[in-house]
Formats: structure tokens, C-alpha cells, sequence
């Protein structure tokens, strides 16, 4: 079954072969790292239905963080692709999104966590890896800690929300080698973890690697 | 009733509610709006959580009998009642870059009614219990609207709430309520309204308490906030 959705696809002119940055995150595994002004940073869902939960932070001070709810309200829409501008809490721009050949990314469905993996599918789940262990993890290196996590986005990940005020977690638009590329607008660092969520489809129910591409004057 | 107190339009204020005690918030003017940070009292960093709190409940919006939730999976408040299905949670608050647009506005000029942004408040409110601007999250603004269109698109609703308009919350764990009165960003005009906060002791709750039997999400959250301080 196919779902009728007409979304902007753009590509990216930049090759992987002129990358100053390529590294394969496995799966449940994180990235921290610093992508300066100017550059160009691409997530690739290699083998597709793979959510990348990502946290943009300004490098030169780290509570002017990724800002979900105010980027969707000054874009005037949920969902974000090409065009879309990743502000911060002091609205300023951190990076743009230059390239999206999924087409549709979720900033409101947060992270998984051990302890709302409890609220959401049980105590079973209490001790199973989650997003919010790979932020904590990666972030230490850098300074990021529990009061510096904000509402992440999650590319790849399909959450509609619709006119009645619901909001669903669907099956994916992505695919294997679909890919988001940002463009820096000052000196950011960016905080990934690739989701280990095994629970629901967000990952198709089977996380898989994916692959990061930088591109700058080093 | 333990507590009640008017918050003036375009203005801010902090509440430590103890678990158990019920929170009415009402709005006393039509197009008030009443911003919202909810911290856990005794723990320094866990807090509301919109987006755990909307994907347990697959919800995209703040109504009855939902249970907002915090960082860390733990009941923060119940909504026990309101006379609105509907309280914003997507679209954050205003900065000073939205409250400027009519023009400029300074304690000199306007003494006591100058414009001062729902961030103002927020941090005002936040360095006066040893917090700052680390601690701002996603927030409620409670009595606001913003509708959703079939492709994600936002529109706000100035005229959803109107004066009377009411929220009961139910402390879960002892909390700390930080809000702001200030217009809802989206809002084009400068029409802020005032709101009454109520504090009246809560009523004990069993197994058939709506909140509880809302959805298993609800329960789980609501169970590991009685487990908080073991």
C-alpha cells in the first residue's frame, strides 16, 4: 500500500568522494562533533526506517541549544525538509536544511528514554538501550547534561499529527540511501544517537547503521 | 482554598505546589493565555517532557484527563478537568522579538504596564529558585489554540478561550510551576489577559480515577511518580 503524500525531494550536488568527514554510526551507537560555519553535514539511512534522534547545540555556548517548538513556530509548520531553518531558544539560525530526499522529518515525537520506555511498554523494557543513554553518554564529552537536553528532531521518523489534535507514530517514508543535509549557519556541534528502540516501528522494527558526510575547508 | 492569586495580564509568577494539592487556573479575560514551565520540586533537572507526554498519549494537544509527564517517566500533574479540549503545547513562548513588534516598551516609559515577553517572565521567575536558561523546555500554554492543518500547518485561534475559562491540574509529586501571562507568540496583536491561580487541598483518588484508567501509559506514569523518593 502506497500513502499519497506529495513531498519535496531535493538533492544534494556534494559528493561522498570529497567528504572531509565520513564515519558509520552502528546501530544504537552516537556522534558528538562540531561542524563549523559554512560546512555541509548529511545523515544517510542506509538501509531506510532508521530514526536519527539529533541535537544541534551553538558551539560557543551550549544553553543556546536546538529550539523544536521554536523552529515549527516561526516556520508556521510541524514538520521539517528542505528550506526549514533549525533555530535556537534565542531564535538564532544553527543550520538550514539544504538537501532531503525523504522529504518529511519529526521534531515532536522526543526521544526514547529507559524510563518513558516504562510509561509507553512496560517495566520490561526498564533496562533496554535508549536514545537518552547515547545523549547523556556522548554529550559528557562536550558538556551536555541532562539540564541540556532539549526537544530533539528525529529525521527519518514519520509522527503525523492531524486536525483533531492526535498524533500517531506511522510507518516510515524513508528508504534505503535516502539522506538530510544541513548547512551550518555558525559554528555548531551536532549530538546524535542512532535510536536503538526496538518497540515500535520507528526503526522498522530493526535499527540499522547510518552514515555521516562532512564537508568543509579543515 | 489554601491559595488564590490574580497573575495581571503580561505578567509572571512561580507556585511550589505539594503532591496532592489541586491547581485551578482560570482565565479572567477572553484571549488570556497562561504559559507554563512544570519542574519536579526536589529533583534539579527533571521536568515536563511535551513530547514524552504527547506520544504516551497520543495526543497533539493538553486536555483532560491527560498526565503530563516528566524527563525522567514520572506523573508531574493529572488534568483533572477543564472547560477547553484543547491547551496548546507545540508552539513554545514569546521572546522579546515578538512582543516588541508594536513598538518599544521600557519600565521608564510605561512604568508598570510595559511589555515584557512569556521569556522575560520565565527567566525571571527561574533565577529566583537558582535556575536559568538551561531549564526552559517545551512548555503548556494553557487556554491557547493553535490549530493544525492536514499538511502540519499551525494556525492560531485568538478567540478559543474566553473569560471563565478554566484548568484543574492535580499535583502528582511536589512541583514547581513557573508562568507567564504574556500573549501567546502567534497572537498578532498586543491583547494580553489576566489569570486567577487557585490552590485547594486534593481529594484522594483510586484505581477509577479518570487519569488513571486513561490509557496504560497513564497508569505506568502515574505509578512511577508514587515511587519518585522509594
Amino acid at each position: 500500500m502506497t500513502t499519497a503524500v506529495s513531498l519535496p525531494l531535493v538533492e544534494s550536488p556534494l559528493q561522498p568522494e570529497a567528504a572531509v568527514l565520513d564515519v558509520t554510526v552502528a546501530a544504537g551507537d552516537g556522534y558528538v562533533g562540531r561542524i563549523p560555519a559554512g560546512g555541509s553535514f548529511r545523515i544517510v539511512d542506509l538501509h531506510g526506517n532508521q530514526a536519527v534522534d539529533t541535537l544541534f547545540y551553538d558551539a560557543e555556548n551550549l544553553a543556546n541549544r536546538y529550539s523544536a517548538m521554536d523552529t515549527i513556530r516561526e516556520q508556521g509548520r510541524a514538520y521539517l525538509t528542505t528550506g526549514s531553518r533549525l533555530l535556537s531558544v534565542d531564535l538564532d539560525l544553527l543550520v538550514t536544511i539544504t538537501a532531503d530526499t525523504c522529504g518529511r522529518h519529526d521534531t515532536l515525537g522526543g526521544a526514547c528514554a529507559q524510563e518513558s520506555n516504562v510509561v509507553r511498554y512496560g517495566m520490561h523494557t526498564r533496562h533496554q538501550h535508549a536514545c537518552r543513554e547515547t545523549f547523556l553518554r556522548y554529550g559528557a564529552r562536550v558538556g551536555i547534561g541532562a539540564r541540556e537536553l532539549g526537544h530533539n528532531i528525529n529525521f527519518f521518523m514519520n509522527v503525523p499529527l492531524s486536525p483533531d489534535g492526535s498524533l500517531t507514530f506511522a510507518d516510515g517514508l524513508s528508504a534505503p540511501g535516502k539522506y538530510i543535509e544541513v548547512r551550518a549557519a555558525r559554528d555548531v556541534l551536532v549530538l546524535i544517537s542512532n535510536c536503538p528502540q526496538l518497540n515500535n516501528p520507528c526503526n522498522g522494527w530493526d535499527p540499522t547503521p547510518v552514515r555521516l558526510l562532512g564537508w568543509w575547508s579543515r | 482554598m489554601i491559595l488564590s492569586h490574580e497573575i495581571p495580564a503580561a505578567s509572571y509568577w512561580s507556585l511550589r505546589l505539594r503532591a496532592g494539592r489541586l491547581l485551578r487556573l482560570t482565565a479572567l479575560d477572553g484571549g488570556a493565555v497562561c504559559s507554563t514551565l512544570i519542574f519536579a520540586d526536589s529533583d534539579p533537572v527533571d521536568r515536563l517532557n511535551v513530547p514524552d507526554t504527547l506520544k504516551a498519549q497520543m495526543s497533539a494537544r493538553i486536555r483532560p484527563p491527560m498526565v503530563l509527564m516528566s524527563d525522567r517517566g514520572t506523573a508531574l500533574c493529572s488534568v483533572t478537568g477543564s472547560s477547553l479540549d484543547w491547551h496548546d503545547c507545540l508552539t513554545g513562548h514569546s521572546l522579546d522579538a515578538h512582543v516588541d513588534a508594536p513598538g518599544p516598551s521600557s519600565y521608564a516609559t510605561d512604568r508598570n504596564d510595559w511589555r515584557r515577553s512569556a521569556r522575560y517572565g520565565f527567566l525571571s521567575e527561574l533565577r529566583k529558585h537558582g535556575r536559568g536558561p538551561a531549564d526552559l523546555h517545551g512548555c503548556v500554554n494553557f487556554f491557547a489554540k493553535v490549530a493544525i492543518g492536514p499538511d502540519g500547518t499551525f494556525a492560531y485561534e485568538p478567540k478559543h478561550a474566553t473569560a471563565g475559562d478554566w484548568v484543574t491540574l492535580r499535583a502528582e509529586q511536589d512541583l514547581l510551576f513557573v508562568c507567564s501571562t504574556a500573549p501567546h507568540p502567534m497572537s498578532q496583536t498586543w491583547m494580553p489577559g489576566a489569570v486567577r491561580a487557585e490552590v485547594e487541598p486534593g481529594e484522594l483518588y483510586g484505581p477509577t480515577d479518570p487519569s488513571v484508567t486513561f490509557r496504560p501509559e497513564s497508569t505506568r506514569a502515574l505509578a512511577a511518580a508514587k515511587a519518585v523518593l522509594a
